[in-house]
């Protein structure tokens, strides 16, 4: 049995559902021979620490950790402090300057401690200096939660199409977005009016600029440049065009002809805008759905699709990257 | 260059090849071959369309050697446009000339507007236009949304482009 010494730092939405799957799928760890112990749970009020594992019943109905907090320590104070084999970083994501998560990711990588992140901010200001402080330090820095929430596309790149060479992934990569567009083009709604209804349905934030205007593609786009294709790249390399500016009759001209309209990301074209993507593609999902197209030399092209966001499907693709830091060739053993 | 040229054959075993020597003679790069046997003429001959792609200056050398090896020549050399693409754009479409945008595209030569429906939902609120546009190769379809790309920028328009089906 490989013993595991986690801490969480974040405790938003990703954080809860990071708490709820570590603690769902213990069993089946221990199956694999992976005993995950999750030893500190850290927000901004404070820090939860139980060496024997974090009790997720006492802390899962808290919305922070105010009321349970066993320790004042917050932030690169409280990673320094724990004792911990691996941190998993789900702070809330800033695409300029990458705090608070940059710091901590910096700070658990000189300790040697691996990192899981679903937090764009840090890899897009500064992936290529993360990604050495991790090889400087012999640990791994592991974000398929950052890039299409669960659907797969890191991992599937870097392991199962590995030998092929990748051309280029196309894909819509924003959830809020693409809900927009298709109730647009579904109900001949002005964007406004959908916007609204993403917003009552929780799928928009209050402020969407972050999502309409494209910057949340554009990050993920810089993070699939620099992690899949070593292309060095910065946010400003990115032509950011939003959806703000489609109309419900531009939508009604497209699907008169059998397009659909998707914010779109191109790797390694660095754009995100609108375009028209014929009905029938395997990418031309709707609702909430993120999907990606992986154009190779040996495969053609392979498509996936799956949901972008949500509190525990993130989780799912955190989870998955800490196994993979585990697993030595054979899946079914741990080193 | 890619050009097309429509050839009518004997209905006798061989003439497919004796119209292919003169394009391999003459560097030609066939692109597609149609064969139309359901539409023979009354003159018992067989329509096929040759699309290839060669040097232009050629041409009359490639209908020469075809003539006198009893191929008839209907049509050959004019471009074609084999390519098109669909392309929406939003904002203040017709205030700022659509014709002149129409215009820029077709005064190329290698591309045309075949077709341009436009909404206008109100006097003050952005129009959308669908456009769909034909050109004589791959590459001229890309200069032809080069050139509407720069419109778009001059005169503040989101221009939709087609995603591409492979990658560029």
């Amino acid at each position: 049995m490989r013993d595991v010494k986690i801490s969480l730092v974040g405790y938003g939405i990703v954080g809860h559902g990071v708490v709820d799957v570590l603690n769902r799928k213990k069993k089946t760890l221990r199956e694999m021979g992976l005993n995950l112990k999750l030893v500190s749970v850290t927000d901004h009020t404070g820090t939860v620490i139980a060496e024997d594992g974090v009790d997720s019943s006492k802390i899962l109905g808290e919305r922070t950790l105010q009321n349970v907090a066993t320790s004042s320590m917050k932030g690169k104070e409280a990673i320094g402090a724990i004792d911990s084999d691996l941190m998993i970083e789900v702070t809330p994501t800033n695409i300029v300057h990458g705090q608070p998560g940059l710091g901590h990711m910096e700070a658990a990588l000189s300790a040697g401690k691996h990192v899981v992140t679903s937090n764009k901010g840090p890899l897009v200001v500064s992936y290529s200096r993360l990604k050495k402080l991790a090889e400087d330090n012999g640990v791994m820095l592991k974000f398929e939660a950052t890039v299409g929430g669960t659907m797969p596309l890191i991992s599937l790149v870097e392991r199962t199409l590995v030998g092929n060479t990748i051309y280029g992934i196309r894909g819509i990569f924003n959830g809020t977005c693409n809900y927009i567009l298709t109730r647009m083009a579904e109900e001949n709604i002005p964007y406004t009016h959908a916007l609204s209804e993403a917003q009552d349905l929780g799928f928009a934030e209050a402020d969407p600029s972050y999502d309409v205007e494209g910057v949340d593609t554009a990050g993920k786009v810089v993070i699939l440049a620099n992690a899949l294709f070593d292309m060095n790249i910065k946010y400003s390399d990115v032509e950011v065009t939003g959806i703000t500016g489609v109309t419900p009759e531009a939508l009604a001209l497209a699907t008169k002809r059998g397009y659909a309209i998707k914010l779109i990301g191109d790797v390694p074209g660095l754009t995100v805008r609108p375009m028209l993507v014929p009905m029938g593609s395997p990418i031309a999902v709707g609702g909430t759905l993120n999907s990606a197209a992986i154009y190779t030399d040996l495969s053609g092209t392979i498509t996936v699709t799956g949901l972008g966001a949500g509190s525990i499907e993130t989780a799912s693709a955190i989870l998955t990257d800490i196994i993979s830091i585990y697993r030595t060739k054979r899946i079914d053993a741990i080193f | 260059m890619r050009l097309s040229m429509d050839l009518e054959l004997q209905d006798i075993p061989g003439q497919l090849l004796l119209a292919l020597q003169p394009l391999k003679d003459n560097k030609a790069n066939i692109i597609s071959v149609v064969h139309h046997r359901e539409r023979k003429t009354p003159r018992g001959t067989i329509p096929v369309r040759f699309v290839v792609e060669m040097d232009r200056s050629k041409i009359e050398i490639v209908k020469e050697q075809l003539k006198n090896s009893g191929v008839t020549v209907v049509r050959a050399g004019e471009d074609r446009f084999i390519e098109a693409v669909s392309v929406v754009l939003v904002g203040h479409v017709l205030d700022s000339d659509l014709g002149d945008t129409v215009k820029r595209i077709d005064s190329t030569g290698f591309a045309e507007v075949m077709d341009l429906s436009l909404t206008m939902p109100g006097v003050d609120e952005p129009s959308s236009a669908y456009l769909k546009i034909r050109a004589t190769g791959k590459a001229e379809i890309q200069k032809a949304l080069t050139i509407l790309r720069d419109v778009g920028v001059e005169k503040k328009l989101l221009v939709i482009e087609p995603i591409e089906a492979e990658a560029v």
